[in-house]
C-alpha cells in the first residue's frame, strides 16, 4: 500500500547534526554556567513533537478488563478542550488508551483501525488480544526513528481463556504483559496508588503469592476513580471527565465520570 | 488453433476494430457460474450459485464483503476475482482513512474499472478475467454496477452474469418494475427465483441452501452474505405453491404437503 499508510516518507535524515527529535528546542543553560555570547543567538529548533497531557490507566482482573483515561487535552499552561477521548476500541474484547500528542493519537488509532479491517478480511474473525498487542509493538517500532508521540496501554480479554489482561508501551513499541499499567503525565501519581492497592506491593509481611488482593469488577472501578482523583489534585495536565471502558465477557461498557477542572 | 489473425495481442486491433483477447476474457466470464444482482429503491441484493470442483472440495467462494457498506459478487477466474477484491478493499481502507466516509460505490467501481483497463493496454499484461456485480449504498442510495474485463462498467437495476444467465436476465428484464419497487424480502426473494431460471435447463439439479450464497445491503443495513442454513429461509419464500395433481418439481416433499393442508 502507498500513500497516506507508507512509512517511508516519515524518515528524517539519520546522521543530521540536527539534535534529537526529543529534546527540547532550546538549551536550557546550567545555573551556574556564566551566561555565553552564544546564548542569545542559537534560535530555538522547532520541534515535531508537542506534549498535550493527560493519564492513562489499564487494569486487569481474573475475567474483566478496565482501560480509563481523562478527557483533558492541554499545550502548556492552557487547554484548547476538555472533551478529547483518548480511547479507542479495536475490537469487541481490545481497548486501547494512548496518552501523549494528539495529533499522533488519532494517527495511530487510525492505523490500527484500518490494519485491524485488513486483517478481517483476510482471516473472516477479529484479532486477539495478543495478536493486537504485538501489532502495536510492530507499528510503534516502524517508527523507531521518528517516534510515534504515544504512550500507550492496551486492555482486553484473552478471547482463548476469558482471563483479562493489560500491555504497557513507550513509544518505540516496547512492550510487557501486566495486570495494571499506568502512563502519562500523571503516571508518577497514579503509580504509587496502584501499586499500594492494586499489586499490594508494599505488604512485607505477606508472601508474593498472596500480596495482590483479588479486586472485583466494582471495587476495581472505584480504586481507578480514586486514581484519578489523586492525579487530577496534583497533575494540572490531568482532570475535567474520566472515561472509563469495562470489558467483561459481555462486552465493552463505557461510562463517564466528571472530575475537577482547574 | 487461432479463432483468426489479429487475436494473438492484447495490443492488436482487429479491420473491425475490435481487441479479440478483451472479448476472449468477456468469455471466461461466462464460464463462471451464475451470478444475479437486483437492486430496489432501499437494498441492494447480490445472490450466487456455488460451485465446488468436485464432491470433495469446498465451494468457491464468490461473494466478498469489500466494506460495511459494499460488497461484490464476481463471476470468472477467481483467482483474479481476489486479487480485484483485495484492490477493491484497500481503496475504501484508503478512502476511510482519508476522507473517515464510506467511499461512494461509484467512485469505486470507477477505480476498479480502471484498474482493469490497465491491463489491457501492455503487452505485458492480461486483462482480468472476472465480471463482477457490486452492490452497495451511500449517500445517493443503493447501486448494482457491473464492470467487465475490458474496464466498461454500468449501472443497472438489476444483472445476471455467467453460466445460463440469459435465462435469469429474461427473467429480471419481466420483472424489472417490481424489482424497482420491492422491498427487502421481495428483492431477495426476486433475485432467487432469477438465479433459479439458470437451473431450469439442467437436469437433476435444482437451487439448495448448499449450493447458493446471499448477500444483502440496504440503507440501514450493512453488507452481510447469508450461507447455508441462513439462506434456507430466504428459499422458502420461492418455494413454488404445489401443482394441483400432486408434489412441484421442486422442495422437499414434507414442505408442499404442509402446502396443501393449507390450501384444501
Amino acid at each position: 500500500m502507498d500513500r497516506p499508510l507508507s512509512h517511508s516518507s516519515f524518515l528524517p535524515p539519520l546522521f543530521s547534526s540536527a539534535p534529537h527529535p526529543l529534546s527540547p528546542p532550546h538549551s536550557v543553560p546550567h545555573p551556574s554556567a556564566a551566561p555565553s555570547v552564544n546564548a542569545a543567538e542559537r534560535p530555538a529548533r522547532w520541534s515535531p513533537y508537542q506534549d498535550n497531557g493527560g493519564t492513562v490507566v489499564a487494569l486487569a482482573g481474573r475475567d474483566y478488563a478496565i482501560v480509563a483515561a481523562d478527557t483533558r487535552f492541554s499545550v502548556s499552561f492552557s487547554i484548547p478542550t476538555r472533551e478529547f477521548t483518548k480511547i479507542t476500541q479495536l475490537t469487541d474484547r481490545v481497548v486501547l488508551a494512548s496518552a501523549g500528542m494528539g495529533a499522533d493519537r488519532q494517527y495511530l488509532h487510525k492505523m490500527l483501525h484500518t490494519r485491524l479491517a485488513m486483517y478481517r478480511h483476510q482471516h473472516q474473525r477479529d484479532m486477539s488480544l495478543p495478536a493486537a498487542a504485538q501489532m502495536l509493538s510492530n507499528t510503534l517500532y516502524s517508527r523507531r526513528f521518528f517516534p510515534i508521540y504515544a504512550f500507550n496501554v492496551l486492555g482486553g480479554i484473552d478471547s482463548a481463556t476469558g482471563e483479562g489482561f493489560v500491555y504497557g508501551y513507550d513509544a518505540i513499541g516496547s512492550h510487557e504483559q501486566l495486570k495494571v499499567v499506568c502512563s502519562g503525565s500523571g503516571q508518577a501519581i497514579v503509580q504509587p496508588v496502584l501499586d499500594q492497592q492494586f499489586s499490594g506491593r508494599q505488604r512485607y509481611s505477606v508472601p508474593d503469592a498472596e500480596r495482590a488482593p483479588s479486586l472485583t469488577l466494582e471495587q476495581a472501578t472505584a480504586l481507578v476513580r480514586d486514581a484519578f482523583a489523586s492525579a487530577t489534585e496534583r497533575d494540572i495536565h490531568t482532570g475535567d471527565a474520566l472515561e472509563m471502558w469495562q470489558i467483561t465477557a459481555a462486552g465493552v461498557r463505557q461510562t463517564r465520570y466528571e472530575l475537577r477542572k482547574d | 488453433m487461432l479463432r483468426n489473425q489479429y487475436d494473438t495481442d492484447i495490443t492488436t486491433f482487429s479491420p473491425q476494430g475490435r481487441i479479440h483477447q478483451i472479448e476472449y476474457a468477456s468469455e471466461a466470464v461466462k464460464q463462471g457460474s451464475a451470478v444475479v444482482g437486483a437492486r430496489s429503491g432501499t437494498h441492494a441484493v447480490l445472490a450466487c450459485v456455488k460451485r465446488s470442483v468436485s464432491d470433495l472440495a469446498s465451494h468457491q467462494r464468490k461473494i466478498f464483503e469489500l466494506d460495511t457498506h459494499v460488497g461484490v459478487a464476481v463471476s470468472g477466474i477467481i483467482a483474479d476475482a481476489r486479487v480485484l477484491s483485495k484492490f477493491m478493499r484497500n481503496e475504501c481502507l484508503q478512502h476511510r482513512f482519508a476522507y473517515e466516509s464510506a467511499v461512494p460505490v461509484g467512485r469505486l467501481v470507477r477505480h476498479v474499472a480502471d484498474y482493469c483497463q490497465r491491463c489491457t493496454q501492455r503487452a505485458s499484461k492480461r486483462p482480468f478475467g472476472v465480471g463482477l456485480l457490486v452492490a452497495g449504498v451511500d449517500e445517493l442510495g443503493p447501486h448494482l454496477f457491473e464492470t467487465c474485463p475490458s474496464g466498461d462498467e454500468y449501472e443497472l437495476w438489476a444483472m445476471a452474469l455467467g453460466a445460463r444467465s440469459q435465462s435469469a436476465k429474461t427473467y429480471l428484464e419481466r420483472h424489472l418494475e417490481e424489482v424497482k419497487q420491492a422491498k427487502r424480502d421481495e428483492l431477495i426473494r426476486l433475485a432467487l427465483a432469477a438465479l433459479r431460471e439458470t437451473f431450469a435447463a439442467v437436469r437433476d439439479a435444482e437451487l439448495t441452501e448448499h449450493n447458493c450464497m446471499v448477500a444483502v445491503v440496504g440503507i440501514e443495513e450493512p453488507f452481510r452474505v447469508y450461507e447455508d442454513a441462513q439462506v434456507a429461509g430466504f428459499l422458502e419464500a420461492i418455494r413454488p405453491a404445489p401443482e394441483p395433481e400432486g408434489g412441484s418439481a421442486t422442495g422437499a416433499p414434507s414442505a408442499s404437503e404442509e402446502r396443501m393442508e393449507d390450501t384444501s
